[in-house]
């Protein structure tokens, strides 16, 4: 391979998160600044040591408004990058490559949002895309629940996956929330038939197939490996990362292709097990994307833990829960613990290969993180 | 109700549709059709376009029903359905649009347990906008 390589070069070493909950008091800029500062005490590093910073274009708090208010140094990286949940691990990825090429040498990545008691961004109707304003927003399809359970239904009636499995999904999420004292879902246990009783939102996608709506905030703290050892956590090494947009895709309405079941996810996957020293039989635990239950199955199909329409049966048998196949979304997900566009998974994994998580998978040692499925994506492989 | 925001490359389909007619775009150098319209062709990069009458007639490739909360004018009508429709003449062609019980009809006026996936439709035109029909 040319060029200096992203293997284990750098190290996720602070992690920090504010409390999660339908509606928090502090504004966006605040609750940033707080999950910053949380991050940087958890890796021992202070705030003017910070030379790197990456994050989502839908961020509302800016570069300069946080290395203002908490103390930040000269800033030689900053990067940004769309498509929503599709940019969290896309943010380490960046600073991964930054700080592996010398651009900077301490860097955080950090997403803020007030979705729990803030507009939901689908009643807006004067700031649309595009193409959905003119092809498929005038017919109704209004939300990204509408956008994604319209894959969902092609995609259950190509392979036979069921709203079991869909079910298997949102069991998993919130079992692990459960384990989980921070989780907007900790003290509400879900059952099949509260699943199957509960009002539809966009069928085939009943309520609890939909991720939170949380307000909260999170951060991480990024170094090359040599100040990795010194620092006061066990690192946890980006062992490959990767983006992905497939031709021809086209962010949430995927639906003018030849194949719209087949997504980023598997434009993603190809670069990172390209670049990874272990493959998807060794991956102990995985954080996976879950603004819905649809885009779980999709995305085992994609990183290549099952094959094409087996993503459904691969949830049967508690193959996600603690102890089966692919324990996943350990901290809750985005269905049961927060929902502030997939950060929380990058910190859980993080836990998980620390040891610290609530759920914790005995001996965890590689972790598969992901971004958003169905948009253009990103994901991280870690590892201790 | 949202009315279609049309830009440049999607402005002949509605000016099509005003008139009841349906056309796709397609290249005017390799002939590959290509949906949502945009200025040149991913195949042949050809800035050559045609717009290419189609029969109307497509299947059903799949299929939501929206439930609130929606928008005011949409929870009104709701639960509705969604389809996305398949065309007969350009199979990659798929329109996102509504199945109604004729031109006109309201978004919520076929029962959703008559739809399926598969299903044969046609396209009807109410106020320049295409709908569908069962055929």
């Amino acid at each position: 391979m040319a060029g200096i390589g992203l293997k284990d070069a750098t190290a996720v070493v602070g992690i920090g998160q504010t409390t999660f909950a339908k509606r928090l008091a502090e504004d966006e800029k605040t609750l940033a600044c707080r999950a910053v500062l949380a991050a940087l005490d958890d890796a021992g590093i202070a705030p003017g040591e910070v030379d790197g910073l990456a994050s989502y274009t839908m961020e509302e708090t800016d570069e300069v408004e946080l290395a203002k208010a908490v103390g930040f140094g000269d800033l030689t990286f900053f990067s940004k990058v769309g498509y929503g949940g599709g940019g969290s691990c896309a943010t380490v990825a960046h600073l991964a490559a930054a700080i592996a090429s010398g651009q900077a040498s301490v860097g955080v990545a950090w997403r803020s949002r007030k979705r729990g008691s803030g507009p939901r961004p689908w009643t807006n109707t004067t700031v649309q895309l595009p193409t959905p304003a003119q092809w498929t927003r005038p017919f109704g399809l209004l939300r990204p629940a509408d956008e994604i359970a319209m894959l969902t239904r092609r995609y259950m009636h190509e392979y036979g996956a069921t709203r079991d499995h869909l079910f298997n999904v949102a069991l998993a999420c919130r079992n692990r929330a459960n384990q989980n004292p921070a989780a907007v879902m900790y003290e509400r246990p879900l059952t099949r038939e509260m699943y199957m009783t509960a009002r539809w939102i966009s069928e085939p996608l009943c309520l609890f197939d939909n991720c939170l709506e949380t307000d909260g905030a999170l951060a991480c703290v990024i170094v090359g490996k040599e100040r990795a050892r010194d620092c006061r956590r066990t690192p946890v090494y980006v062992h490959s990362a990767a983006q992905g947009l497939p031709a021809q895709h086209h962010g949430m309405v995927n639906y003018w292709n030849d194949d719209p079941l087949t997504g980023p996810a598997w434009t993603a996957a190809r670069h990172l097990w390209k670049h990874a020293d272990f493959t998807p039989d060794d991956v102990d635990v995985a954080q996976i994307y879950d603004a819905f239950t649809a885009l779980v199955p999709l995305s085992l199909e994609g990183y290549g833990f099952c094959g094409r329409g087996e993503g459904g049966a691969f949830t049967e048998g508690g193959a996600l829960e603690i102890g089966g196949r692919l324990p996943v979304n350990t901290g809750g997900g985005g269905l049961s613990e927060a929902y502030v566009h997939g950060f929380n998974l990058i910190n859980e994994g993080v836990k998980q290969l620390r040891g610290t998580s609530t759920a914790q998978v005995p001996g965890a040692a590689t972790c598969l993180v992901t971004a958003g499925e169905g948009v253009p994506t990103s994901a991280l492989l870690l590892r201790t | 109700m949202l009315t279609p925001v049309t830009d440049t490359d999607g402005a002949p389909f509605w000016e099509y549709a005003a008139r009841g007619e349906m056309r796709v775009q397609a290249c005017g150098d390799c002939g590959e059709p290509r949906f949502p319209p945009r200025p040149c062709c991913p195949h042949c990069q050809s800035f050559a376009v045609e717009w290419r009458p189609v029969s109307g007639r497509g299947r059903v490739w799949s299929y939501v029903v929206p439930h609130p909360p929606l928008l005011p004018e949409y929870a009104e009508q709701a639960p509705y359905n969604v389809v996305v429709v398949e065309l007969e003449d350009a199979p990659r062609i798929r329109l996102v649009g509504n199945l109604v019980t004729g031109p006109g009809a309201a978004l919520g006026s076929l029962d959703p347990e008559r739809i399926r996936i598969g299903a044969r439709v046609q396209v009807v035109f109410a106020d320049g906008l295409p709908q569908w029909v069962l055929a």
